[in-house]
């Protein structure tokens, strides 16, 4: 058993070292994966010193609690598809949140009304942040997963009344921190920030829910930063933090990616049905020009340098295989592949990198938006695959366009587009895209992976 | 646990705020969403918490609570560790002769 808090001290500095070697090692694919080996190594000994601390006993409740806990953890993690990441982030981002909530509760319950009011102020918040980090990650999880509608849920005052919410639980905050040492006011204060959690995810579109899970990220972050200063334990403090700060980093970079205002991503309602957005469209007689698969293989097989747009529609799909295939058939043909990848493409930050990834297509040939966009006009062929809002030129040209000014694959300066979608129905923007009327753009309507699998069979006719 | 002033807390809080930044802002967009995931695992750090909560807890209210947070917090640990490691293990380079 440790008893000298001196040695606790110092071990916990060690498992710090070795979270930021794991975010550190994140700086490249190539050492990524030994980084999370580091972080994992951090936390065992962090783990091992706390239960190792003299006093310490329930230990068939800590055991039971663990291995529980654990069990649903590894079960989730092995089981998920990676197109359902998103809802695994959140949900595991939520039960930490709820940890949090529940260490400073219990806490409260301990210290029965002696807490100073250090300790106060920092129970306070970390019940509060937890609680709507938990609640919020569980309607996102929610709403990935589809159980809940991924549009905007939406009635008047709605705003008034999620800040009437707040207000009330900061209000009993305040007054747990001005002395009332009752419990049922910390569980008041608890139930409010759980009803906001709710609230304030409920009218976000799923388009935006790349910002909203990196926010969660960050309160939990800080929830157990808060923690830590309720334990007077330095480790969590900063560990808290770390995740605190990278996810505020993460939430800025979606925003400016999609060149919104947070505020405009928390309380827009963005992606509601819109009718005649964009302006008022001019029909002038444009129609969108539908191709075969046949024909697009030759396009495909004499192009000198192709990029693929892949847009969430792809994983859909579940044609990243297909694509890869595809991809390789033409490198042999001499036809130079890359892959261009939008930072909001997919549901979270760099997903689709990560569905690329399972289906084995090398990461060098993912680009990034700004690397690949000076490229576009010595493009041949550009494929774009179940994208829509990333590549929508009105982003570029139509300020009445909800989504101007926001940065996009800039695909139309390509020779020639190729785009590979369902049906005419709008992206998750829910607005028409110019693009599909431009004269260089023919459109290969159907299930993306049937089409990319007659595009396979046609090209190797060719 | 150790008394530890304010100031020193707020101090290392402070550091750590623009720690995280500058280390966060050298990870490539490609490797974001595993970033996320590598946080995740990181903020299942308040499983210590949980320990100490539990490891003290000697009355009914306490231990209950203690148990749902060792639950929650053992998820979060575990999961958020395994799935960063699955995402990480796909990444891979194109094989040498083939550039």
């Amino acid at each position: 058993m440790i008893s000298d808090p001196d040695v606790v001290g110092l071990l916990y500095l060690v498992a710090i070292v070795c979270f930021i070697f794991a975010l550190r090692f994140l700086s490249s694919p190539k050492h990524a994966r030994k980084g999370n080996w580091v972080g994992g190594a951090g936390m065992v000994i962090a783990i091992a010193t706390t239960l190792a601390l003299d006093g310490i006993g329930n230990w068939a409740l800590i055991i039971a609690g663990g291995v529980i806990g654990s069990v649903i953890g590894i079960i989730g993690a092995r089981t998920v598809k990676m197109t359902a990441m998103p809802q695994m982030v959140a949900l595991f981002n939520g039960v930490g949140g709820g940890a949090a909530a529940l260490v400073a509760l219990a806490e409260f319950h301990v210290a029965g009304g002696d807490l100073g009011g250090e300790e106060i102020v920092s129970t306070v918040l970390s019940a509060l942040i937890g609680s709507v980090s938990f609640a919020g990650s569980m309607v996102a999880f929610a709403k990935l997963q589809e159980w809940l509608s991924g549009r905007p849920i939406v009635f008047t005052g709605q705003n008034v009344f999620n800040v009437g919410i707040l207000l009330g639980a900061v209000a009993l905050g305040v007054a747990l921190v001005a002395g009332v040492d009752e419990q049922w006011v910390l569980i008041a204060l608890i139930a409010l920030a759980l009803l906001f959690g709710v609230l304030f995810v409920l009218p976000i579109g799923g388009a935006d829910m790349p910002v909203v899970i990196s926010l969660l990220n960050a309160f939990t972050g800080l929830a157990a930063s808060a923690t830590g200063f309720v334990l007077d334990s330095l480790m969590l403090i900063v560990a808290g933090m770390l995740v605190g700060a990278s996810g505020m980093l993460l939430t800025l970079l979606m925003a400016r990616a999609m060149n919104r205002s947070i505020a405009n991503v928390l309380f827009g309602a963005f992606g509601q049905v819109q009718t005649g957005a964009g302006g008022t469209r001019v029909d002038d007689g444009r129609t969108v020009r539908a191709t075969s698969p046949e024909d697009v293989a030759v396009q495909l097989s004499f192009a000198r340098k192709v990029v693929v747009v892949p847009g969430y529609g792809l994983a859909v799909a579940q044609a990243q295989h297909d694509v890869r295939q595809l991809a390789e058939l033409l490198e042999e043909k001499g036809v130079d592949v890359a892959y261009a990848i939008h930072p909001v493409a997919g549901r979270m930050p760099g997903h689709m990198n990560v569905l690329l990834a399972e289906a084995n297509v090398p990461y060098d040939q993912l680009k990034e938006m700004d690397e690949i966009n000076p490229d576009f006009p010595q493009t041949d062929v550009a494929l774009v695959i179940g994208a829509n809002d990333v590549v929508n030129p009105a982003a570029r040209s139509d300020p009445a366009s909800p989504i101007y000014g926001m940065p996009i694959l800039d695909v139309d300066k390509a020779a020639s587009v190729i785009v590979m979608k369902r049906s005419m129905a709008p992206g998750f923007a829910g607005i028409d895209n110019e693009l599909f009327l431009e004269p260089q753009t023919t459109m290969l309507f159907g299930n993306a992976k049937d089409s990319i699998v007659k595009l396979i069979a046609a090209v190797k006719a060719s | 646990m150790t008394d530890i002033s304010l100031v020193v807390e707020l101090t290392v809080l402070v550091l750590a705020i623009f720690l995280g930044f500058e280390v966060i802002a050298k990870v490539p967009t490609m490797l974001h969403t595993p970033l996320m995931s590598g946080t995740n695992f990181i903020h299942g750090i308040v499983v210590v918490g949980a320990i100490i909560v539990l490891g003290f807890a000697d009355d009914g209210f306490t231990k209950a609570v203690g148990v749902v947070a060792m639950v929650l917090a053992s998820a979060n640990v575990v999961g958020g560790w395994f799935v960063t490691d699955r995402m990480l293990e796909m990444f891979k380079r194109r094989p040498e002769g083939r550039e």
